[in-house]
């Protein structure tokens, strides 16, 4: 990772220089670019007086963080228990299926992320996937996932 | 608002609220929990003020966004109170049914809850099994006040439990009582909580922290979430007296950040509780003070581990300390002594010290007192978040509250306690629900996660579902755990996929014990679990993945799809739906799927109008 000083500054917080202020940071910028990019990272390191080393070992360490670019609309599936049970896997699977994802989870135009996580704690709902505005989508089958997108576009006009 | 000094301050303002609120006044509740928002209830909320507004009724009748009612499955659900009537799947196009009901003094009949054994439209809450049979404590408020108003909560006797231990008590009352209650951990290991707090008090140093653990990462378990979005108030007043009872001056409620809503209700729950003096400097005017911060947590299972977690909140790695180690209520955060507690732990505490640690002892059993949140999910009618007694079994909390199976004649079994839990079966049923019940029959209570299993989930199949999600969540800082949770993931995944090699299942048990004893911390140890549970009392299952079946018919290498062509009207629906192409066929006549194609989704199966496609 190259470490001279980025064209522009990524990062506008103004954290405490303290340790504990790393996971907000990296949060706070991968809110405003949706991943962490490696210049974000070197700076967020220089900023908090952090070695990069640790920068990038509590970015990869926690699952909330991502390296690579993501879409412009990120769609979450839950692979909870609950949701497994009833068949979330299969969800997933057509989600996949109908947006052309790859293996870095991004859809064949590049704008949509599906991503798999571990529990979005709306069990009763299961299988439950959230749409890019937010929006939670409950029992849903592969069926339904045709609707889901359609509406998502409806409501994002894209 | 006006900062309160002393206690008389805080009940001069509760009656104060409680003066301006004319209890007789109608008052809609519409459920704001996660699951009912995903149903439309802020859509349905906005539309009844609309409603009423046009009506010329909105200074008459007031609507109330609530925490989570529990019975999520049916959601929103609506209360209309003082008189307590009850609505389940209101949706917003209801909204000018219900106020118009309620102009006449009638009844939104296509609103009401219908019991499924009866058949019977049912009026009230309490009527319904899955209510009546609950011991609604930690969740009483819930479902009756605003989450964002503390006014709502200090009109319920909110704070109160504070305002005694600061006025009433000292530290080492305030402990003694709930040691004396028995409270032991919500999170999971079931520690005593006065126990706890006791060593921290004594352990030395002017510094001291206060943490709430609402890293809720168990898989199936939404517990904290209801309580830190419905009542964040409730959980903010136990880290109060909590932090007075050993002396703690600065505290962290840590969410995970997947909950974006608890999130925000606990924001605001303590920008209030500053404003009023209830935290912040110089507490009811008692000279104590605490200081809360809200850390959202960036999503590692580990982080439940409380070295995991301070470790987390100072900005490294999740990573249990190495032993040996002192406890962390000795070393803890910044190295100073702290103590976490759960979400339910925290909230239980206001309640003791209102109602005192006798009350507390008379709910639940001997050696588990009071109540425990479980979140009911998976193949069971009434999926929703249920508070209990302790010591209730779980054929009552199965089929008496949760209302028995939603497809199938029976519950094969349950899975109780997330990935460090285990799986038990029907004959089970009666085991009581405590902590030590529990680990009697080689499961855990966890954090009350339980999920319903029905006879088409695969035992094997289950096994390996949580064992991927350990082995992922595995920090990888000690051997038996990172190496273990791997081998044990490949020996079920060889099974599942009926690759299974004579020998395995020994080998399998062999490396589980391994690494339930060798292990640092709770995440290892408990990690085999749900292997061994389901070898133990699901052997035969094990056993027929050996010999290439699946008796389930989950494992999809395991498995085939087949029409039969008597059934089979030709309707084509199958076809259409399946995305890898291999069902053919023409119009009218019987379809057929060719096995190279098929990838065993079941999508088709689903579909299919006459049941002519058959799982073998």
């Amino acid at each position: 990772m190259a470490m001279g000083k980025p064209a522009r500054r990524l990062f506008t917080g103004s954290p405490a220089p303290h340790e504990g202020a790393l996971i907000p940071a990296l949060q706070e910028l991968q809110e405003k670019l949706r991943h962490l990019p490696a210049a974000g990272l070197a700076e967020i390191s220089e900023r908090l007086g952090i070695p990069l080393s640790r920068v990038f070992g509590v970015a990869t360490f926690y699952s909330q963080f991502s390296l690579q670019p993501r879409g412009k609309h990120v769609i979450r599936v839950c692979l909870g228990t609950a949701c497994h049970v009833r068949g979330a896997s299969q969800v997933l699977e057509e989600l996949h299926r109908r947006l052309a994802v790859g293996e870095d989870g991004l859809s064949a135009d590049g704008l949509v992320s599906v991503e798999p996580v571990r529990c979005l704690g709306a069990c009763a709902l299961a299988p439950v996937v959230v749409g890019a505005d937010g929006r939670y989508f409950g029992g849903m089958t592969p069926a339904k996932v045709g609707k889901f997108l359609q509406e998502l576009r409806g409501g994002k006009r894209g | 608002m006006v900062r309160l000094r002393s206690p008389a301050d805080l009940d001069a303002l509760r009656k104060s609220i409680c003066r301006t609120r004319d209890p007789s006044k109608l008052c809609i509740t519409v459920c704001g929990g996660t699951g009912c928002r995903a149903y439309g209830s802020e859509e349905l909320a906005t539309g009844l003020r609309q409603e009423l507004d046009r009506q010329h009724l909105g200074g008459e009748v007031e609507v109330k966004l609530t925490g989570c009612h529990g019975l999520c499955e049916r959601g929103p659900i609506v209360i209309i109170q003082p008189a307590g009537l009850f609505y389940a799947g209101v949706k917003p196009e209801d909204a000018a049914a219900v106020v118009r009901a309620l102009v006449h003094g009638g009844v939104a009949d296509r609103c009401l809850y219908v019991d499924p054994e009866s058949g019977e439209p049912v009026r009230r809450a309490e009527d319904i099994p899955f209510y009546r049979k609950q011991m609604r404590v930690v969740l009483a408020a819930n479902g009756r006040i605003d989450p964002t108003s503390i006014a709502d909560y200090i009109a319920i006797g909110g704070y109160q439990a504070l305002a005694k231990a600061l006025s009433e008590m000292t530290p080492e009352e305030v402990i003694a009582e709930v040691q004396r209650a028995g409270l032991r951990g919500r999170g999971g290991a079931g520690f005593p909580t006065g126990t706890k707090w006791a060593s921290c008090r004594r352990a030395p140093g002017p510094h001291k922290y206060v943490i709430c653990n609402g890293d809720e990462g168990d898989p199936g378990a939404y517990m904290d979430r209801s309580v830190l979005e419905g009542n964040p108030h409730l959980v903010i007043e136990g880290m109060v007296i909590g932090a007075y009872a050993i002396g703690a001056s600065e505290g962290y409620v840590y969410v995970r950040a997947e909950y974006p809503l608890a999130v925000k209700h606990v924001r605001i729950a303590i920008a209030q509780a500053e404003e009023l003096g209830l935290l912040g400097d110089d507490i009811l005017g008692s000279g104590f003070s605490l200081h809360l911060r809200v850390f959202e947590g960036a999503g590692a299972f580990v982080c439940g581990e409380s070295t995991a977690l301070v470790a987390s909140i100072e900005g490294r790695r999740g990573m249990p300390s190495p032993l040996p180690r002192p406890r962390t209520t000795e070393v803890g955060l910044w190295g100073k002594p702290t103590v976490i507690n759960n979400v339910e732990t925290w909230a239980n505490v206001p309640l003791i010290i209102t109602r005192g640690w006798k009350w507390f002892r008379s709910l639940g059993t001997e050696g588990s007192p009071g109540t425990k949140i479980f979140s009911l999910t998976g193949n069971v009618r009434n999926t929703g978040l249920v508070e209990v007694p302790m010591g209730i079994t779980l054929r009552e909390l199965v089929y008496g509250i949760g209302g028995g199976p939603r497809v199938g004649e029976r519950c094969k079994a349950v899975q109780i306690g997330g990935p460090s839990g285990g799986c038990l079966p029907e004959q089970l049923f009666d085991t009581p629900i405590d902590f030590d019940s529990l680990q009697g029959v080689g499961a855990m209570m966890g954090s009350g996660g339980l999920v319903v299993l029905s006879e088409d989930s695969c035992m094997v199949e289950m096994a390996r579902f949580f064992l991927e999600f350990t082995q992922a969540e595995s920090c990888g800082q000690c051997p038996p755990c990172r190496l273990g949770t791997k081998r044990m993931l490949e020996l079920l995944t060889r099974l599942t996929e009926g690759k299974g090699r004579p020998g395995d299942l020994s080998l399998l048990e062999e490396v589980a014990r391994g690494v339930s004893e060798a292990s640092l911390c709770g995440l290892g140890q408990t990690a085999p679990n749900p292997v061994l549970s389901t070898l133990a009392y699901f052997r035969e299952e094990y056993e027929a993945h050996l010999a290439g079946r699946c008796p389930a018919g989950a494992c999809r290498a395991l498995v085939s799809y087949e029409i039969s062509p008597e059934t089979c009207v030709g309707c084509g629906l199958c076809a259409k739906t399946c995305s890898q192409g291999a069902i053919f066929g023409q119009p009218r006549s019987p379809y057929r799927i060719e096995p190279r194609l098929c990838s065993r989704c079941g999508a088709c199966l689903a579909v299919c109008p006459t049941k002519a496609i058959r799982k073998g």
